[in-house]
């Protein structure tokens, strides 16, 4: 019974994103990326922070992308298609990790404030209003130099700031089903509070609930790139934005091509995949879109 | 006798800017088991919110008083909020809604919601609740392979006798019916009527209802015993055929001469002048008083007391023993045609 109503769930999922051309390019793209991240280990085809030497004994240094070394090396002799693999795996876990928390916070508060208003929605939302006046790079730097270079803490500076647009998104649909009849109808039942807000009006809020995940998830990775990129990520972990990061710190950005391509175009590629799948979504919570 | 529901006395107030508004005030009526009363009077009269005052379903800055709400035997003055709810709510009163096309959340079957709604009253397993659900649907018309669709997908009479059956599928003592027929066209209203009927004939926990409607036919088809309300408050109530026979108040009258009757076809329809008075405007004589064609003085000054004029039939108004002129007048148009 249970898993029915997973399968249901996961079906009107796929039809969804099955009628809309780019939001399937979007899935297919998500789950190539998903694929990569969890067989990482075992696809990477050299340590992660091993200098190479290529066959005649010499240290591999910038080499150009070759059959030996597929998108080439650093100029540590590291071979960037490992690292590639590897930093698909931590990106992916940030942006998920982070995705997922911030649209729970957002979620929650959102459904909380819009449904029992006054005071409340009042404390929430001037709580929402104080964590838009934060902005996301200073905190992290605050953090970072308080507790130390780690990817959780990246993880919870971005999930600290992101929810705010989820939450206020989510308040707004939620004040507007609180007023419908069949609410009143549940309450008339003798619904509790807790089954009126999770079982009655958040069902009805999914495809905005879904939206919402891919974009906080978009934001996630495009604001670890850029965390990263400035250098404020775990050393030990790394990522797309830490690789960019590697080749700044390196002097050799206006000669490695190679080093610089590979980690933009795929923090581009799964961004506009999350896009393209919470463009599919708005086309649901937003039926006049579809028309145009 | 019993009574399922025994209000006496019963005020809800509402503040607003403009001051004090008395939705219900002063409401007194009892339902008898098994009783069918009708509640009817013009849009605004106070019936929805006297119903939802008595489910606890107005908003908590409203201030209602009562000398007693007795349902059965819980006081609903007293009993706690999480009781209310899961023990009254739904297994002793139901909720037929004033349009209950749009009662049925769109994102779940519909036969998913009934069986909700039992499962979250009782213990009875799932296979048990469907059953349930399925007997009801049959009872009111709807095949049980309609469980499976989605509330988008019922016609406006469909929904209508889904949320019939999701009000009965815990047999309750008192049904509350606000406006069950509001939207429909006649046939369907007819069917609907008709099925009430036949399940409070055939099932053997026949509930009491509470059926309100600003359509005086449903009331005269339906109830045993009726209650006309205005402004706030029950101006006259009566057994259904006593009420019809012999109306005692004026607003009464008016009301019996402003909808077509089948026996006199070609009577013309004549409607009460003016319209309900403003609930915030504190209005010391009785609330009638400007739009009733029989009044004096001591209708602008005085409020009248309710009066037992006939046993079991009570009324309020000042001028009761001038009845038999009144009746003889009411059906004359220019009666109604005056102003103040």
């Amino acid at each position: 019974m249970k898993f029915s109503i997973v399968k249901d769930f996961l079906v009107a999922q796929y039809k969804i994103i099955r009628g809309n051309r780019f939001g399937m390019f979007g899935a297919v793209i998500l789950l190539f990326f998903g694929v990569i991240a969890l067989l990482a280990p075992y696809i990477a085809p050299y340590e992660l922070w091993e200098s190479l030497r290529d066959s005649s004994g010499k240290l591999a240094i910038l080499r150009h992308p070759s059959l030996e070394f597929p998108l080439g090396t650093t100029a540590m002799g590291r071979d960037l298609l490992s690292q590639l693999i590897l930093a698909t795996r931590t990106t992916v876990l940030i942006g998920l990790t982070s995705g997922l928390v911030s649209i729970l916070i957002g979620a929650n508060i959102g459904l909380l404030s819009g449904y029992y208003g006054g005071k409340l929605d009042e404390v929430f939302m001037r709580f929402t209003d104080i964590v838009y006046g934060m902005p996301f790079l200073p905190f992290l730097i605050v953090l970072i130099s308080l507790f130390g270079r780690n990817i959780w803490f990246v993880i919870i500076a971005i999930c600290c700031i992101i929810w705010r647009t989820s939450a206020r998104v989510i308040r707004a649909q939620v004040m507007s089903i609180r007023q419908r009849q069949y609410i009143q109808a549940a309450k008339a039942r003798g619904c509790s509070n807790f089954r009126i807000i999770y079982g009655h009006i958040m069902p009805n809020i999914l495809p905005l609930l879904l939206l919402y995940t891919a974009f906080n998830i978009a934001w996630s990775v495009l604001a670890e790139a850029g965390a990263s990129f400035l250098g404020f990520s775990d050393p030990n972990n790394i990522t797309w934005g830490g690789m960019l990061y590697n080749l700044w710190i390196s002097g050799k950005i206006r000669t490695a091509w190679w080093w610089f391509a590979t980690p933009s175009i795929c923090i581009i590629l799964l961004v506009s995949a999350l896009v393209f799948i919470s463009r599919a979504y708005e086309e649901v919570a937003n039926p006049r879109l579809k028309q145009r | 006798m019993n009574h399922t529901l025994d209000v006496k006395n019963l005020k809800t107030h509402y503040s607003s800017e403009e001051g004090k508004v008395k939705a219900v005030d002063g409401v007194s009526f009892a339902i008898g088991e098994n009783q069918v009363f009708g509640l009817a009077g013009e849009s605004g009269c106070g019936k929805s919110t006297l119903i939802r005052t008595i489910m606890r379903l107005i908003p908590k800055s409203a201030k209602v008083t009562a000398e007693r709400l007795l349902f059965k035997e819980h006081d609903l003055l007293r009993v706690s909020d999480k009781f209310f709810r899961e023990k009254i709510l739904w297994q002793g009163i139901s909720l037929v809604p004033q349009s209950a096309m749009n009662a049925l959340n769109p994102v779940y079957r519909v036969g998913d919601q009934c069986t909700e709604a039992i499962l979250a009253h009782t213990n009875v397993s799932k296979a048990k609740a469907v059953e349930t659900v399925v007997k009801m649907f049959d009872a009111v018309g709807l095949q049980s392979g309609l469980m499976k669709a989605y509330p988008h997908e019922f016609s406006g009479g469909m929904r209508q006798r889904a949320m019939l059956a999701m009000s009965l599928v815990l047999s309750p003592e008192l049904v509350v019916m606000d406006e069950p027929t509001t939207g429909l066209d006649v046939l369907v209203q007819e069917r609907i009527l008709r099925n009430l009927k036949e399940i409070r004939k055939n099932t053997k926990t026949s509930a009491a209802i509470l059926l309100i409607t600003h359509d005086i036919s449903v009331i005269a088809g339906m109830s045993d015993r009726i209650g006309i309300m205005y402004a706030g408050k029950l101006m006259e109530t009566a057994d259904s055929m006593e009420l019809f026979n012999e109306p005692y108040h004026p607003y009464t009258l008016g009301l019996k001469n402003a909808f077509p009757s089948i026996k006199a076809l070609d009577r013309e329809l004549i409607s009460i002048p003016g319209s309900p008075p403003n609930l915030t405007h504190n209005i010391p004589g009785c609330l009638f008083y400007e739009r009733c064609p029989f009044s004096i003085d001591v209708c602008r000054y005085e409020k009248p007391e309710e009066m037992e004029v006939l046993p079991n039939h009570f009324v309020q108004c000042h001028r009761t023993e001038h009845v038999m002129e009144f009746r003889k007048l009411a059906g004359e148009k220019k009666t109604w045609q005056f102003s103040k």
